[in-house]
């Protein structure tokens, strides 16, 4: 119970800075003006495509084009690059600006665990992400309200998912590299290699062999969200992303406390 | 109430304090009087629990600080050399957050904070940025931040570093005035200081403590002052 009031402290003043500081406009900003541009494009494409077949008197063709696939999906794999951009950004403060200003000696002489600190500012970095993520619903509000037809709900709902469970993911290995270091462009620069790589992780798979190769796939977060971006809610996917962020998590921890013991 | 045993810290092969033992009674003001990198701000940062040591114990108030973290942490409040303010928050707000992780329960919270700000003079800045305002004023905060739960033990490293003449009367008396209800430990480098506020003076050198007796017999022959250059050598770094 302590704990949690704790964790609900910690995520409360980090949600501040978030909001107090034009971090929060800056990013949310950025995102949406990316994120709109992608959407209007691929929207343009659309109905130009649509148009196309219309001429060529194929509408056989034009039927099966639909919002879900020419649209949403690719838009979602649009979003995934740009939270990979964005998230370092938003993560890179959260320790090291704490070992600058030196108030991480506040927090650690304080009765409140380190695990309370980790998990309060890692809520906050969800709530930020949820914020992000719920204003690009209104894209696919739009598609629900004004195509024709309009698209599938499961597709975009498991998208989201996926969505979450991904920015999630970036956000625990942010949260780790920024606790160590107290530089916070040293901790963007290796929040972002460390997820890019992730991300390709999966490339050599088809080369390296049979086992080689599933581990690879396996560990790329990218080819975890392909699923939900399908539609498809697998629990194996979602234990993958929290099994990933319970590990930054953890080693989050370490870090945080191994600084201490040099 | 404090009680350290043979305290060691190692930083690799540097040994920064060097099995030391002290004992603080409730109450007590002891001064804790060094040259620079003598091992004072290893030592309070042990007893805080900020670092671990390599070896030895801390009890404060008969907790194990390695034992038993929370309890100690709960009756301690420590002024760190950097006072630990976030720039961005007001006087208040920074308190408020200081009181809730602190364990200050909600219904004492306003109380908490009206103390705390009145007896540091911070009534003006109350609603002012941290950010904005002078040294001197954030090493108020700090000392504010320190005491907001009425902790039992006030660790203060250096505390009148930064401030101007009036001020650092100011902290001195207010110091001063909690003796007897509150253990404190003050590092500082200004000897008249320790001279005005305390009971009793640690001197620490090289890691090692080469004095621990009262004012009144550490002067008796000579000056602080003398006693100081005598006991302790020049900082090769």
């Amino acid at each position: 119970m302590k704990g949690l009031t704790d964790i609900l402290h910690m995520t409360g003043k980090e949600l501040r800075a978030f909001f107090v500081s034009p971090i929060a406009y800056v990013v949310l900003t950025g995102f949406m003006v990316l994120s709109g541009w992608f959407f209007f494009n691929l929207l343009v494409q659309f109905n130009r495509m649509i148009g196309m077949y219309e001429m060529l008197r194929r509408p056989d063709i034009a039927s099966q084009l639909n919002l879900n696939d020419l649209v949403m999906l690719p838009l979602m794999y649009n979003m995934t690059i740009v939270l990979l951009l964005m998230i370092p950004m938003i993560t890179m403060r959260l320790f090291s600006e704490e070992k600058k200003l030196k108030t991480d000696e506040l927090l650690l002489t304080s009765p409140i665990s380190v695990n309370s600190i980790i998990l309060g500012k890692y809520l906050a970095s969800l709530i930020f992400l949820d914020v992000m993520l719920g204003l690009t619903l209104v894209y696919p509000w739009i598609l629900f309200k004004y195509g024709q037809p309009a698209p599938e709900l499961g597709p975009i709902v498991a998208g989201y998912i996926g969505l979450f469970l991904l920015g999630a993911a970036f956000m625990a290995v942010g949260l780790f590299a920024s606790s160590l270091t107290e530089n916070q462009i040293v901790a963007a620069v290796i929040c972002f290699v460390t997820l890019l790589l992730f991300f390709v992780i999966g490339w050599p798979a088809e080369n390296v062999g049979d086992t080689a190769g599933k581990v690879l796939e396996y560990l790329s977060l990218i080819d975890h969200f392909t699923e939900f971006s399908k539609g498809l809610v697998d629990g194996q996917h979602v234990i993958y992303f929290i099994s990933f962020i319970l590990f930054a998590l953890f080693l989050t921890k370490r870090s945080i406390e191994s600084t201490r013991w040099r | 109430m404090i009680k350290v045993e043979g305290l060691t810290k190692r930083y690799g092969d540097v040994t920064a304090v060097d099995d030391i033992s002290f004992q603080v009674k409730k109450g007590e003001i002891v001064g804790f009087l060094g040259p620079n990198g003598a091992g004072k701000t290893t030592t309070m940062r042990i007893i805080t629990g900020f670092l671990p040591s390599t070896d030895g114990t801390v009890k404060v108030s008969g907790f194990d600080i390695f034992e038993k973290p929370m309890e100690v942490k709960k009756r301690i409040g420590y002024l760190p050399e950097h006072p630990p303010v976030y720039g961005d928050m007001t006087v208040e707000g920074y308190l408020k957050f200081v009181a809730k992780i602190r364990g200050v329960p909600r219904s004492g919270r306003a109380e908490a904070m009206d103390r705390v700000i009145s007896h540091c003079g911070l009534k003006e800045a109350r609603n002012t940025i941290i950010g904005k305002l002078s040294k001197g004023y954030k090493q108020r905060v700090g000392l504010a931040q320190a005491m907001i739960h009425d902790p039992e033990v006030l660790i203060l490293d250096e505390p009148t570093i930064g401030l101007d003449p009036k001020q650092i009367i100011e902290i001195r008396e207010l110091i001063k005035s909690l003796a007897g209800e509150q253990t404190i430990i003050l590092s500082t480098h200004i000897l008249p200081e320790v001279t005005m506020i305390c009971q009793r003076c640690l001197i620490i050198d090289r890691g090692r403590i080469v004095a621990d007796d009262s004012m009144e017999n550490l002067t008796a022959q000579e000056s602080l002052e003398s006693v100081f250059l005598k006991l302790t050598t020049e900082d090769v770094q």
